[in-house]
């Protein structure tokens, strides 16, 4: 870790024309530009995990860098909702609720092994994989994962964000998805 | 005030109770005494009224299951502590599966509402004269109890853990 100014990298400009004193592009791409650099996360924290993801905010692993700099605690104004730990069945509609609050475009990553498929607490009391209630996107394998699984976590929601059609939200496919977890 | 030992506390239990009490053991210096079912709410209040043992403080009430013991599958276990002695008795009360109805300690104990609430939950006890006999640690749509022996260890809905991955 050196700290001179060299190590800063900018983002690229998105394809588009280019001439003198005008720069030409599709809005998908200047909108999804600006998603990537700026997904809010939600942080739904429970357990060990929640504690892993406090030192990625934390100065070292530095979750800011990637445009995330408000953790925000309210559904509002969130674009990410992030599920760390154990979500035991009684916390369920809680989980739900908070995601239905949210609005599009929203995505969901499942941190560690108990958010993706309830890890070792295969029992009567824990919902086993958050993604029998709401839709997930990115699934961190961990146990609990480090900073740098969960960065990567960020960096794949990252690429769907500035990849995704504006359209996506409205297609049938997605109503489909939706209706099949029994959000309006 | 001299030290009561547990010579005396079976002997003053004994001379109180009779043959109310029986099976009485000494594991790990912690004196264990059966009682029925009947018997046990007059007991617990004798303890809690009598001079010399004072035994005023219920620590836990827990329920516990045996299905080989046939006709006294369920039971419930009784801890009273004597903080004035620093003396310690557990009571235990045994009864049929198909007729798990045991009469409330919350007239006489406020912390039994919590711990009566939790049996029920777990094991289906019900406390005939409980204030609010309802679910308190698990969803309430539950409706098995999972703390029986019958009750499956691991999730029966779970698609993907085939047992050639565990060795079994």
């Amino acid at each position: 870790m050196t700290d001179n100014k060299t190590d800063i990298t900018t983002v690229n400009a998105p394809e588009g024309v280019e001439g003198s004193g005008f720069f030409a592009t599709s809005l998908e791409k200047v909108v999804g530009l600006a998603r990537k650099h700026s997904l809010w996360p939600l942080p739904f924290a429970t357990s060990c995990c929640g504690i892993e993801y406090m030192a990625t905010m934390g100065a070292h692993y530095d979750i800011s860098r990637f445009g995330s700099e408000r953790p925000s605690f309210s559904p509002r104004q969130a674009d990410l909702l992030m599920v760390m730990g154990t979500i035991a069945k009684k916390m369920g509609p809680v989980v739900k609720q908070v995601y239905e609050q949210m609005a599009e475009p929203r995505w969901v990553i499942a941190v560690g092994a108990c958010a993706t498929s309830g890890g070792i607490f295969d029992s009567y009391s824990v919902l086993q994989g958050i993604d029998r209630i709401i839709p997930v996107d990115v699934y961190v394998p961990g146990c609990p994962p480090r900073p740098e699984q969960i960065l990567d976590g960020l960096m794949r929601i990252q690429d769907l964000a500035e990849n995704e059609s504006l359209r996506r939200r409205n297609s049938p496919e997605y109503e489909a998805l939706l209706s099949s977890y029994n959000i309006k | 005030m001299a030290e009561i030992t547990n010579e005396q506390l079976v002997a003053r239990l004994q001379e109180k109770f009779g043959e109310q009490v029986f099976d009485i053991q000494e594991p790990y210096g912690l004196v264990t005494v059966t009682t029925t079912r009947e018997n046990i709410i007059p007991m617990l209040q004798a303890l809690y009224e009598d001079d010399l043992l004072q035994m005023q403080f219920l620590t836990t009430l827990c329920g516990m299951h045996f299905p080989d013991n046939k006709g006294q599958e369920l039971g419930v276990v009784y801890h009273v502590h004597s903080l004035q002695n620093n003396l310690r008795l557990r009571i235990k009360i045994f009864f049929p599966e198909d007729d798990a109805v045991v009469p409330t300690a919350t007239e006489l104990y406020q912390t039994a509402n919590w711990m009566e609430r939790e049996t029920f939950d777990f094991y289906g006890i019900r406390f005939e004269g409980h204030p609010n006999l309802i679910r308190i640690l698990n969803v309430e749509e539950m409706e098995a109890f999972p703390m029986r022996k019958e009750f499956p260890l691991e999730d029966q809905t779970r698609e993907d853990k085939i047992n050639t991955f565990f060795g079994r």
